[in-house]
């Protein structure tokens, strides 16, 4: 004989207590409220926590009936299977903790969907503050339609859109990460890269193998900051998840990012090539808007006296924006400094006209990534390039320590 | 052997209540039929029954009995015709719902198996054979969810140790029996009552007196006087019908055999208990175990029950009980050790 009600509370508290839920921390988790709405169509996060829900409400035929509807919308989803073998084995016996499977399987697979379980509700619970942006994208030009902020610690993308240069949040997604971690240095160490990159092609998925799923945007890691910090490898994309399953465990890739097939389609109808940004953090400081725009504003009011100093060939001026640890690609400041002084020496007059001009904090470091096209005219030579540069805020003074053409 | 080791079938207990239904002219017939199939020899079986329903094609018991025939013989599309017939015309019986779902879930149709079991459980919510299968089939249907959450190949032979792995502790308090015979439950003498039973009346004779007379537990070595005291004069009171005498030997915290409502399990208890004539049950070869500093005490006998529409079943029951102001009180009844 078998008692159900008696297996509910079980589950819901190895559930409860896996994902470090309170009930009693806000108004939006009242459950009267949850249990009305949590449709399967609302994303698998909403979704899997309407069936938490449900559990905690002692609701095992709704949270049955929920978790069923998840899976009729992602059939591959090995999540909701395992949450629906735990319901289905609730009403059988007592479950012993969430992903109750037979001793005999190994444990690191329940381990990675316990994980990826963990990293989804806890998603659902956080959302993203209204008032408050990532504090690197300081300017998008206006060409860059999207930016991606992509967040180590949560296991999640996030797509900003461009509003008069500013983020403005659109979506986020559950995204695999890096095997062994970030910080990518070596070929092979199977980390996903930190850092700011753009992707910089679009491999359809008709070219790919099915591993890759419904596409692949490759980033330009390793980057001139990379490059210089003598890291290597190659390949790192943003790629979808194979046929046979709807999502891989958080850490799991080889140091791509990769997005549920649905999700990689939707954010890829906002990826332009070669200018939208790809920010990989390890922990997203989100900061206000306000603070965010003082500290654009602090550095774009830097980079214009840079630029005017520039055209009026104040070579002294000019060079003071550049910090003692200078690096251009082949030079440092000495060089840099001998160099331009005798360039605008021999000028009688010079334009730089500035367009598209973006601004991106680079995470982990101190230096904003400054890229722009920049239109150079003089009495004697014009050119025009896409040019980046590294400010650095020291002793209250913004500074370049890298300039050279993209 | 079986076909379908892994379910059990209730058989018994539909030919007890059908019994009473059936023309008393193929009663004969029927029982040969019965004793025939367990015999090994379903054909036979088949003339017989086959006989019965040429001239009276709608006969419950033959129909079932003919389901059942071709169910061992592995003739599942005929089996389950006769059966879903069955559940039509008879929709209040859960026998017919119960080996639906025995023949979906050997063909690996869990889903539809879980439908009928459901089903047959709403027919009647203490229905411990359709329980214990729903059990089995939620094991299965949870192996099979979590196969799919961790891309085990069912086929491998991890998996077919996993899966027996889970039947075994989902078995739990049921394995005991499962490896015997089809269990019978002394709830399941249901299937007779008169409102809910099919449309022909019994020609039985009422039961005489001497028929409900308990019989007295022998004296267990191992037994504690009062625990067996109290097991006796609970039969004793189901035996004389006395359904508020008898269900005051259950505690207040009694787990209800399908976690229903007290109140719900109640009204069932009492209208299988007040509907047939008369009941006989007994106790038989009880053992007792005491445990927790002599407050718990865990009581398995063979419960025998017959009543006027039922002839006669056997099975292994376990009484949990627990003193209360010095007097025993059943906290959980199962069927098995």
């Amino acid at each position: 004989m078998i008692s159900l009600r008696s297996a509910w509370p079980n589950l819901a508290a190895a559930l409860l207590a896996f994902a470090s839920i309170s009930y009693a921390a806000g108004p939006a988790t009242a459950p009267g409220a949850v249990l009305v709405n949590a449709p399967a169509d609302a994303g698998p996060e909403i979704a899997l926590a309407g069936v938490l829900e449900a559990i905690d409400a002692n609701r095992l035929d709704l949270a049955t009936q929920r978790v069923e509807a998840l899976i009729a919308a992602h059939p591959n989803f090995r999540l909701a299977h395992l949450i629906l073998g735990d319901l289905l084995t609730a009403r059988s016996r007592p479950l012993e903790t969430f992903g109750n499977v037979p001793k005999t399987v190994p444990r690191e697979k329940v381990e990675d969907l316990r994980a990826e379980a963990l990293q989804r509700l806890r998603a659902a619970r956080d959302r993203p503050n209204a008032d408050q942006v990532p504090r690197y994208v300081l300017q998008m030009s206006a060409d860059q339609k999207y930016a991606l902020v992509v967040d180590s610690r949560r296991a999640r993308l996030y797509v900003f859109e461009n509003v008069g240069g500013r983020p403005q949040y659109v979506a986020d997604y559950y995204v695999t990460l890096g095997k062994n971690g970030m910080e990518k240095t070596r070929e092979g160490d199977q980390k996903t890269p930190i850092g700011v990159y753009h992707v910089t092609a679009n491999l359809p998925r008709q070219k790919l193998a099915d591993f890759y799923g419904a596409g692949a945007f490759p980033i330009n890691y390793p980057n001139a900051w990379d490059k210089r910090l003598g890291r290597n490898g190659h390949g790192i994309w943003l790629h979808g998840t194979p046929s046979d399953t709807y999502s891989r465990p958080p850490r799991a890739s080889d140091g791509c990012i990769v997005l549920a097939n649905a999700d990689l389609e939707a954010v890829s109808k906002n990826l332009q090539i070669d200018l939208t940004p790809v920010i990989i953090t390890d922990d997203i400081e989100w900061t206000d808007a306000a603070v965010l725009e003082s500290e654009r504003k602090g550095l774009a009011d830097a980079f214009e006296a840079w630029r005017v100093a520039w055209e009026n060939r104040d070579s002294d001026k000019y060079l003071g924006y550049y910090a003692a640890r200078f690096k251009s690609d082949d030079q440092d400041l000495a060089a840099w400094s001998e160099h331009k002084r005798a360039v605008n020496a021999s000028k009688s007059w010079i334009k730089v006209a500035v367009s598209r001009l973006a601004m991106l904090q680079y995470p982990r470091e101190n230096f904003v990534v400054v890229s722009f096209d920049q239109d150079y005219r003089s009495s004697n030579l014009s050119n025009v390039m896409r040019k980046r540069q590294y400010w650095i805020k020291e002793d209250g003074r913004w500074q370049i320590i890298y300039e050279g053409g993209e | 052997m079986t076909p379908f080791p892994d379910l059990r079938q209730t058989v018994v207990a539909f030919f007890a209540a059908l019994a009473a239904v059936s023309f008393a002219a193929f009663a004969d017939d029927i029982q040969d039929a019965n004793k025939l199939l367990k015999s090994g020899q379903p054909q036979q079986a088949l003339e017989r029954v086959n006989k019965v329903l040429a001239a009276n094609p709608k006969d419950p018991q033959a129909r079932f009995l003919k389901g059942l025939i071709y169910t061992e013989q592995g003739n599942t599309k005929e089996a389950t015709d006769i059966f879903l017939g069955l559940t039509k015309d008879y929709p209040d019986l859960p026998e017919p719902y119960n080996n639906l779902a025995v023949i979906y879930a050997s063909q690996g149709q869990y889903e539809k198996a879980r439908g009928f079991l459901e089903q047959s459980i709403r027919t009647h919510p203490s229905y411990a054979t359709a329980y214990e299968n729903l059990g089995d089939v939620y094991a299965k249907l949870a192996s099979q969810a979590y196969d799919k959450a961790l891309q085990i190949d069912s086929a491998n032979p991890a998996a077919k140790n996993k899966l027996a792995l889970v039947r075994d502790l989902v078995g739990g308090t049921a394995t005991a029996t499962a490896a015997v015979k089809p269990v019978v439950v002394a709830a399941a003498p249901v299937a007779s009552e008169p409102a809910k039973a099919p449309t022909v009346v019994a020609a039985v004779e009422p039961a005489k007196p001497a028929a409900e007379k308990t019989i007295a537990a022998k004296p267990a070595t191992t037994g504690n006087a009062d625990v067996l005291e109290t097991v006796n004069a609970w039969a004793k009171a189901w035996s004389s019908k006395d359904v508020d005498g008898y269900l005051a030997f259950y505690a207040r915290d009694f787990k209800t055999p399908g976690g229903e409502a007290r109140a719900e399990w109640e009204k069932a208890r009492r209208q299988r208990i007040s509907a047939p004539k008369s009941i006989a049950v007994s106790v038989d070869a009880p053992k007792v175990s005491i445990v927790a500093g002599g407050q718990t005490a865990s009581v398995t006998f063979r419960q025998g029950y017959r009543s006027d529409v039922i002839k006669s079943t056997s099975t292994t029951k376990t009484l949990v009980l627990a003193k209360s102001d010095g007097h025993w009180l059943i906290q959980q009844e199962r069927i098995g050790n």
